[in-house]
């Protein structure tokens, strides 16, 4: 059953290494990372390496849109899809949704009492955003844990297709926070200098924030792509460990490259998850080679944005999107030697390469996964 | 073109009763959660250890998927179509308070690693062995018409054979599963009207 | 020392929710892990936990943990000599 073509237009992103999808693009041409050191007991009883974003550029650049009071990932949110909005010109009615995804929210809000404040469900937050640009339809939120962002981006796609919606703004984001922070330490991933993404001497996260936004759509007069095949599928074999098989994040693959109608021959370039846990990056080395994929082009944006959790489908695919548009593969920022047993082809430096079909995944606590196939719009 | 499809079974959870394609199946009149899922799980025969390990939300989903799974046809690609109202809030309430007290700063992974609403479909693929797409969503309540187009995306675009639908909410004791099987088989039409009733029932 | 473990192993089935495993059914010298108790990776890290909150014993690579938490024998060796609760 062939399917209208649905296309990804408009994104921005704010990063600590810039709020426009221009700046980032500068920043990790220039191999510069997001990620710093810090010594911030309310935040972690140890000193830890993340990518924060600074709150003064944050609070300033804020000012420009609003005066009125909102939590700090609210405001990344908000001046994530504000460019997004301006330059789309879409009417909102009710063909016009928005999808916001992400893990935890304005977890922050929990102040250790009782009472849950209203900012801290969900659906408080997405109608935060939602009633700023004044939608006229129910938020619909993704929280998937790390496939949130890109499957958002499905999940819109899957709406405008089955005629639902004609356009679906995206936002995603989650903050750096005492909560998940004490929580991936006492899980031990955290790693003792910026993360190194498939590299042998790996030893787990750098937590990063960031909010983004794009709109998907069926318009394709601004396309940066189509969105050509998704799939998100569970590895069924543990709640914090991925499959040893890769089995979610090969189905996931599968299921979006046959609705694309391609093949692994054809796919030209990886954005992967990398988060440089040492279990994660097998997986997907295994997971790669069992598609016969071991030879493309693969990165992780986790050297220059930390794991941004809910965030982070949707940013690195905004920026898989860039490298498309110019045809240029950016290095996988703090990969040194390769350390996964079957090998796969990391990108250790930036250079020109022609991408026509590439490929968006994720993988998740749950064992979730969830793979998004981009084609060249001409 | 959209497909019709049709509910081939249901199953409700909340006050410490169980109801299977509309008749009780269970119940345990005034128990707290914790006790009425253990003698739930007992009543239904169930081996399954790691059960215990659950945080409230997993236990409440996981009943009612086994129940439906252990007693309607499924196809083994069935996806699961998730949603409710306050995430993961329950257990993380309950986690943010073995690190609020500096002095008693002992976080717990495995409470952590329920703090994410998702979790409780990865419990019910992992038991059922359901390689298939899975996907968790928060509105503000009940939202039967999202259910409904949802499942049928997923249906009529082949990414699944059958889907269970779940609103599986669980806030501070107050707690209710909604689930239901929807594919090409069944008996009751697969429409928003017909799922909110289904709810309330 | 025989106080000790019997004090792990109600710490064990109670902290990691061992729902039909009583003290008796817990050898000295069982595996823990694996085909034993089947415990499994949050287990370790929550013992982990346990005998920094319970015992004052700072772990600071998971890895040594696989021989600490081998048996409740090899546990309690561990925890005489380095508590500091």
């Amino acid at each position: 059953m062939s399917r209208q073509n649905i296309y990804i237009a408009h994104t921005n992103c704010i990063t600590p290494l810039g709020f426009t999808v221009e700046s980032n693009v500068q920043a990790i041409e220039a191999g510069t990372t997001g990620i710093s050191h810090y010594e911030n007991a309310d935040l972690l009883p140890e000193p830890f390496y993340a990518a924060i974003i600074n709150d003064e550029v944050l609070d300033r650049e804020f000012a420009e849109i609003s005066s009125a009071k909102y939590t700090r990932l609210e405001k990344m949110m908000l001046l994530a899809l504000d460019p997004v909005v301006k330059a789309s010109g879409v009417e909102f009615n009710a063909k016009t949704a928005l999808v916001l995804s992400t893990t935890k929210g304005n977890i922050a809000a929990l102040n250790g009492t009782d009472e849950v404040p209203a900012e801290a469900y969900l659906q408080g937050l997405a109608k935060n955003i939602a009633g700023f640009f004044r939608f006229t339809t129910q938020p619909i939120v993704v929280s998937n844990a790390c496939v949130s962002g890109i499957m958002a981006v499905s999940v819109a796609k899957r709406l405008i297709q089955s005629g639902l919606y004609d356009n679906v703004f995206i936002v995603s984001g989650d903050a750096v926070s005492k909560f998940v922070l004490s929580g991936f330490n006492s899980f031990k991933a955290m790693s003792a200098a910026p993360c190194k993404p498939y590299s042998a001497n790996r030893d787990g996260v750098s937590l990063g924030e960031a909010a983004a936004a794009a709109l998907v759509t069926k318009d394709s007069t601004y396309a940066k792509a189509i969105v050509a095949g998704d799939g998100s599928i569970n590895d069924a074999n543990h709640i914090s460990g991925p499959s040893r098989t890769g089995e979610g994040l090969v189905r996931s693959i599968e299921s979006a490259m046959q609705e694309a109608g391609v093949t692994s021959a054809e796919i030209d370039y990886i954005s992967a998850h990398g988060t440089a846990t040492p279990f994660n990056d097998e997986m997907e080395a295994i997971a790669f080679n069992r598609l016969a994929l071991n030879n493309v082009p693969v990165n992780s944006y986790k050297g220059y944005y930390g794991h941004t959790l809910g965030a982070s489908g949707l940013l690195e695919t905004i920026i898989g999107l860039e490298s498309m548009q110019h045809n240029r593969v950016y290095a996988s920022l703090g990969y040194d030697e390769p350390g996964v047993s079957q090998s796969i082809n990391v990108i250790a430096k930036n250079e020109d390469k022609e991408i026509n079909y590439w490929l968006k995944t994720a993988s998740g606590f749950g064992g979730c996964n969830t793979a998004v196939v981009f084609k060249e719009v001409n | 073109m959209a497909g019709t499809y049709y509910i081939s079974g249901y199953c409700s959870i909340q006050n410490s009763r169980i109801m299977l394609n509309g008749e009780e199946y269970f119940s345990a009149p005034g128990a707290m959660f914790t006790d009425f899922a253990k003698q739930a799980y007992k009543y239904a025969e169930t081996d399954y250890a790691k059960f215990f390990k659950m945080d409230n939300l997993s236990k409440l989903s996981f009943l009612a998927a086994e129940l439906l799974l252990n007693k309607q046809p499924y196809s083994s690609n069935t996806a699961l179509l998730f949603a409710n109202a306050s995430s993961s809030l329950d257990t993380d309430v309950k986690y943010n308070e073995s690190i609020t007290d500096t002095e008693n700063y002992f976080p717990s992974p495995a409470v952590f690693v329920y703090t994410l609403p998702n979790i409780c479909m990865g419990e019910i693929s992992i038991r059922h062995k359901l390689y298939t797409e899975n996907s968790f969503f928060i509105f503000g309540g009940f939202n039967a018409e999202f259910f409904a187009n949802y499942a049928a995306i997923l249906l009529d675009t082949n990414k699944a054979e059958t889907v269970l639908c779940g609103w599986v909410e669980f806030f501070k004791d107050d707690y209710k599963a909604f689930m239901y099987l929807v594919s090409k088989e069944g008996t009751i039409e697969h429409t928003e009207k017909n799922i909110q009733t289904l709810y309330l029932s | 020392m025989e106080a000790l473990k019997l004090e792990l192993k109600e710490k064990i089935i109670n902290i990691l929710n061992l729902e039909d495993v009583a003290v008796e059914d817990v050898n000295d010298n069982d595996p823990l892990f694996g085909d034993g108790l089947g415990l499994d990776s949050i287990d370790a890290l929550e013992l982990i936990v346990m005998l920094d909150k319970d015992y004052g014993i700072k772990l600071s690579d998971p890895k040594e943990g696989k021989a600490i938490f081998e048996s409740i024998e090899t546990m309690s060796k561990y925890i005489s000599e380095k508590r500091t609760k």
